[in-house]
């Protein structure tokens, strides 16, 4: 293959096998930590034998697909991965956007700077130690907020936040969106910054007051880019922060806590039963990618705007 | 609150009643998300030196009061803390420098528009984004490579984010002039030797910025550690946490050694304190990075 690029080049080997090299260690993980594992999915459709490894039970069809179907976990663990993601969606999508018009719209730059420093900081904090400040700030009897709705005189009894399975929603939705909408905010800010002063002006020669230049000039101008940040957001949209969940399970909360991911660990690592564990971790990654194409499609039909 | 943000609102007052009312809105609620976000750091750090049963009656609130620093002298005497933060520390060093070394030259790659095999190579990398083996399969694979309780996988799992290696390569694509490799194609330069002299060099933003998207993930990372570390000795600091903070394991040995009262009291300042300690060095990396952020977070993010 001695092909003649435009400059005169040869390529292909010739050249390019100094491209090969310094793609080869990237490859080389991709093909074995991302594909090995999908190879490995047909554990889902096998008997895991022991003595035989991964890929060398017998073969068992949708065996344990049925068997997840048929089990009592499956509804309250699809519902409860459903309305996790619907409420951090619906909650937590707009925040960073609506974060970063504020900012956006801040005079001061001393002060613009030290509210985007400030909220970005929670981005730095753990899972681990999220979970803690949780239950540290939500305690009963002893946590801040505890004190604090004691001090309005409107609540007298000790909610228990992290124990009432009816709590357990607000309290991840709103604890993710302080820690995520500071950070999430500056791909919108990126793109605010990008905006034309002149449509700012001839939105104002036009008679638009600020309000208005927020709906008909910032808003428009990062459209593209919040379809695109939505998208993505519903192609991950089972993706529930495994983490977060698993730390803020207990026996208490557990009607609602209890995930498609935090159960997969739960019967599949815990307990051993890899086939059943790798068939309800399938579904889930089928059910995401099912949204992701959904999302992009219509994104497409109705913004032109798509990631596939 | 600052000079100028009065001015914006005078100024939006002299535009009309709606122009102003929106950035007295937009001020009143930044200055919300600045407490909201604020607060609860500041509460942690006046609590970690606080007595903590004025802690727990709600009197410290502003300032810290019964001011004590049993509860660091604790931390720092504690050898599960410490062993964590050198495992997290040698982790994430390794983890992080695994990390660029995958995907600096995977980017450049990617981004050589005349590459052959670029499409189908980046179509290899961006399938693993939304479709992946799941939990069980990686786990068993793992095992098989017998890197189960290995401090190995602590380097390894995560060693190449395909997000990250979009931003790198739209960067490589839009901001380092396409004439500079023409030019250095007809003066005989090798890809080794153009990404090492010119693409490195010229990279400083972008680097930064996955740099520390790396390194953050590597540091709070849980589920890996979970998952595959058994040993105590290789624990990192973030499983040392989740048993001292939400497990109330480990420091009882400390807290409640002699049973006695002072220790008590304490040891929910432990607690706070720990969390300061483990968070503060990976906010210390922000602001040395920070100047890079602007510039290279955008580069690469919106055309996904």
């Amino acid at each position: 293959m001695k092909k003649i690029t435009e400059n005169g080049q040869r390529s292909d080997w010739k050249r390019d096998w100094q491209l090969w090299i310094m793609i080869l260690p990237a490859l080389a993980y991709v093909l074995v930590f991302c594909y090995g594992p999908m190879y490995g999915l047909q554990l889902a459709f096998r008997d895991f034998d022991f003595s035989k490894g991964m890929t060398g039970g017998e073969w068992a069809g949708l065996k344990y697909f049925k068997q997840y179907f048929d089990s009592p976990m499956f509804w309250p663990t699809l519902r409860n991965t459903f309305t996790i993601a619907f409420f951090t969606l619906v909650w937590g999508f707009p925040a960073p956007i609506i974060l970063a018009l504020v900012i956006n719209s801040l005079g001061g730059k001393r002060w613009k700077r030290m509210v985007q420093t400030a909220v970005y900081m929670p981005y730095f904090i753990s899972t681990v130690v999220m979970v803690a400040i949780l239950q540290i700030v939500l305690s009963p009897s002893t946590g801040i907020l505890d004190h604090a709705l004691k001090a309005t005189g409107l609540f007298s009894a000790k909610a228990n936040f992290l124990g009432d399975p009816s709590a357990f929603i607000p309290v991840y939705v709103v604890s993710a969106i302080w820690q995520s909408a500071g950070w999430n905010s500056i791909i919108f800010i990126a793109a605010l910054a990008a905006v034309d002063r002149q449509l700012y002006d001839a939105a104002r020669v036009d008679g638009a007051d600020r309000w208005q230049q927020m709906l008909y000039v910032e808003l428009p101008a990062i459209k593209p880019t919040i379809m695109i940040v939505l998208i993505m957001n519903l192609g991950g949209i089972l993706n529930v922060g495994f983490e977060k969940t698993f730390l803020m399970q207990n026996s208490l909360n557990k009607s609602v806590s209890e995930v498609i991911s935090t159960y997969v660990f739960n019967i599949g690592v815990k307990s051993s039963q890899f086939s059943f564990g790798s068939a309800v971790g399938l579904f889930n990654t089928l059910v995401n990618f099912a949204f992701l194409v959904a999302a992009d499609r219509v994104s497409k039909r109705t913004a032109d705007i798509g990631l596939l | 609150m600052n000079l100028k943000n009065v001015k914006a609102v005078k100024k939006g007052f002299r535009g009309g009643l709606r122009n102003g009312s929106y950035y007295v809105v937009t001020l009143i609620f930044s200055i919300i998300a600045f407490l909201a976000v604020l607060y609860p750091m500041y509460f942690i750090v006046i609590a970690s030196i606080s007595d903590s049963t004025l802690v727990n009656q709600g009197q410290v609130i502003f300032t810290p009061k019964g001011i004590s620093l049993y509860g660091y002298r604790q931390i720092f005497k504690n050898v599960l803390i410490w062993n964590g933060y050198r495992n997290t520390i040698v982790y994430s060093l390794l983890g992080t420098a695994l990390n660029l070394a995958l995907t600096l030259p995977a980017a450049y790659v990617l981004s050589r528009k005349r590459f052959r095999f670029r499409k189908i190579l980046m179509f290899l990398m961006v399938f693993t984004m939304y479709f992946n083996g799941g939990i069980i399969p990686t786990y068993m694979l793992v095992k098989d490579l017998h890197l189960l309780d290995s401090p190995l996988i602590m380097i390894i799992m995560g060693g190449l984010n395909v997000y990250n290696l979009i931003i790198t390569r739209t960067f490589f694509e839009n901001s380092i002039p396409e004439e500079l490799y023409e030019a250095a194609v007809i003066d005989g330069c090798s890809h080794f030797r153009y990404f090492m002299t010119v693409i490195i060099p010229l990279s400083k933003a972008v680097t930064a910025v996955i740099m520390l998207y790396y390194l953050v993930g590597h540091w709070n990372d849980f589920f890996v550690p979970l998952l595959y570390i058994n040993r105590d000795n290789y624990q990192p600091l973030q499983i040392v946490l989740r048993n001292i903070l939400l497990s109330n394991q480990a420091m009882v040995g400390i807290a409640g050694g002699g049973a006695s009262g002072y220790a008590q009291q304490f040891a929910d300042q432990i607690k706070f304190g720990v969390i300061i300690v483990s968070t503060v060095p990976i906010l210390l990396v922000y602001p040395f990075i920070q100047k890079y952020f602007e510039k290279g977070v955008m580069i690469g993010a919106v055309k996904g």
